[in-house]
């Protein structure tokens, strides 16, 4: 193939490509494109506050039971709305990355020199701005029905650091199915399976409450009691240090886990040569 | 493209030799194909829907590995040196693969920073190029209210970002209007002439292949029927046909023996009869309507039909284009091989 007379092409200046240029600009993208969208943020902060509300009417008279820790069932069902927010994360990030595997935007990415883990860190950062606005408004809701930090206001800050491990651990899982699938429905069709594997916790009654062997026995290994259990000694108990540790453990453990997973899948995705 | 002295030379252009991608249930999307683009030429894959034009793309910018073959783009082998190419080249995908929640300059801001462009240069070239492809008004607005036409070009805008040497435009005007296809031709022309970007064109409209290709590639079943310019192409398939339809269809026995001395007859309609020429039209045609005149045969209509890609493809394939699109149309209803197109195995 000779060399033909063809005009020189633009010259464009560029640097090297640096992952601290990529992820804040990725993390951008993720946040703007959070912010833009009233109508996946609305529910996903909205409906656990109703759920709150439903539960704290209905099952008030739990707190009547021996051994339930508080007499405020608003108190104690506050932390549930920051699971539930993780399970929105779940879906919001798997259906952000499955949208862009589906448009086509994945490969618009992988046609630059995008660094893997920039891909990674800029999808989580509009899951952590949601989780951190989901976090604030709990709290301050919560205050507002007549809920009690037991922490104080380190505490709330502490709770707000936990909800945002946990959207953090979801939205990895969130992460690693939107790898794996091309369609946001896709994502959705694992919404039940998550809300069973909440329900099955210590979300409705402290563990020692609950009667049924079996269920305890699932809670009792279910990571989402700790995470549950974590924020609820802040609200409750005050400074609760293994309380703590196990929920910030169980998050930062399914993180990992999610990250795992999502690099595997993002590896065969990305099958750029 | 290696050097006299065994190292790739880097230049604009393309070549690929026995390229093969085989999808699941051994289907081969593209079956063994040779190719040539010269650097600064526009070259025009043209074929039906699942030919294999999507995935031989996907292939030549690294996105997809190939089965066998190999295949050099802008002097770099596309499986041992996929950054070098991906550096080296743009593309505008089928799909215009944009976030509707970000705007023009969004979109610019981002590529620009992964490709390493400093925050000024970003700018500066990302505000020329929103102006170059006319969407200055609407950069600050969010691309999820722009219209089709709109979103090619700021596809085609995205691509030109960081000033590639190779431009892949996959189906760049399918489901455009008249008035944006034919704006973003002149955008595409004056890429090649006045900038020297090689232009690599998949197209399943014969009109855009045949207005915009130097040269011009038709693939059917993975396969490279026909290669040359469009003209070379054509002059391939033979002479131009001329169809005369008689005003009273009763003679239309007689038209067909008034036209059998000047060529091969052809089918035409079922009122007119039509002949393939033995020489160039404009004389032939002269002599023709004296013969009807002569013989009293009052004409309705006479059209001269130059060839067209259309009838490269017929020759070559066995069908028309349009014909090929509707089998595709149909194998992609019934989940048959079209379908598969772009599904890694």
């Amino acid at each position: 193939m000779e060399a033909a007379a063809v005009p020189a092409p633009v010259a464009v200046r560029r640097e090297h490509p640096s992952i601290w240029v990529q992820v804040p600009e990725l993390a951008r993208r993720s946040i703007m494109r959070t912010v833009r969208q009233p109508a996946s943020v609305i529910p996903a902060t909205t409906f656990p506050l109703i759920l709150l509300a439903i539960n704290s009417v209905g099952l008030k008279s739990a707190t009547s039971l021996p051994g339930f820790p508080t007499n405020s069932y608003v108190t104690f069902a506050l932390a549930f709305a920051f699971i539930q927010a993780g399970v929105f994360a779940v879906i919001g990030t798997g259906q952000n990355l499955a949208e862009d595997n589906q448009g086509g935007f994945f490969n618009r990415l992988q046609l630059t020199p995008i660094h893997p883990a920039a891909l990674v860190a800029g999808q989580l950062a509009g899951t952590v701005v949601l989780g951190l606005f989901q976090a604030t408004t709990y709290i301050a809701v919560g205050l507002l029905a007549g809920a009690h930090i037991a922490a104080g206001f380190g505490g709330a800050l502490v709770m707000v650091a936990l909800s945002i491990a946990i959207c953090l651990a979801f939205g990895s899982i969130g992460l690693a199915v939107g790898m794996r699938v091309d369609a946001p429905e896709k994502v959705q069709s694992i919404f039940p399976l998550l809300f069973v594997f909440l329900f099955l916790s210590s979300m409705s009654l402290p563990r020692n409450l609950i009667q049924t062997d079996w269920f305890r026995e699932v809670a009792t290994y279910n990571p989402v009691s700790y995470m549950v259990e974590g924020l609820r000694s802040l609200l409750i108990t005050g400074w609760d240090g293994e309380a703590l540790a196990l929920g910030f453990g169980c998050a930062l453990g399914i993180l990992a886990l999610g990250l795992f997973f999502a690099s595997r899948g993002l590896k065969e995705r990305m099958a750029r040569t | 493209m290696p050097s006299s002295n065994g190292t790739p030379k880097e230049t604009n252009g393309i070549e690929a030799q026995g390229l093969v991608r085989e999808f699941k249930g051994g289907v081969r999307a593209v079956d063994g194909i040779d190719l040539e683009v010269r650097p600064g030429e526009i070259y025009g894959f043209l074929g039906p829907n699942g030919a294999g034009k999507s995935t031989t793309v996907h292939m030549l910018t690294t996105l997809l590995p190939p089965t066998a073959g190999s295949a050099r783009v802008a002097g770099h082998d596309v499986l041992k040196e996929g950054a070098a190419v991906r550096d080296a080249i743009g593309a505008a995908l089928q799909e215009a693969a944009l976030d509707p929640n970000l705007t023009a300059r969004d979109h610019m801001r981002l590529q620009g920073a992964l490709h390493g462009m400093p925050k000024d240069e970003r700018t500066r070239r990302g505000d020329e190029l929103i102006d170059r492809v006319g969407l200055s008004d609407a950069a600050d607005r969010k691309v999820g209210g722009y219209s089709g036409g709109m979103k090619r070009r700021l596809d085609l805008a995205l691509a030109l970002l960081h000033g590639p040497r190779v431009l892949f435009l996959d189906e760049p005007t399918t489901g455009l209007d008249i008035q944006s296809r034919a704006a973003l031709w002149d955008e595409v022309a004056q890429l090649s002439r006045d900038d020297g970007v090689t232009i690599f064109l998949t197209t399943q409209y014969l009109e855009e292949a045949d207005q915009l290709a130097d040269h011009l590639g038709i693939i059917d079943h993975g396969k490279i029927v026909a290669e040359g310019t469009p003209e070379a192409l054509k002059a391939e398939v033979g002479r131009p046909t001329v169809e005369v339809v008689p005003a009273d269809h009763a003679e239309r026995d007689r038209a067909v023996e008034l036209l059998r001395p000047f060529g091969e007859l052809v089918p035409g309609t079922p009122q007119g009869a039509a002949v393939r020429l033995d020489a160039d039209g404009g004389e032939q045609l002269a002599d023709i309507i004296r013969a009807f005149d002569h013989a009293g045969v009052k004409v309705a209509n006479l059209e001269l039909h130059e060839a067209s890609l259309n009838d490269v493809f017929l020759t070559k394939t066995g069908r028309s284009l349009e014909g090929a699109q509707r089998e595709a149309a149909g194998a992609q209803e019934t989940g048959e091989q079209p379908a598969l197109e772009g599904s890694p195995a």
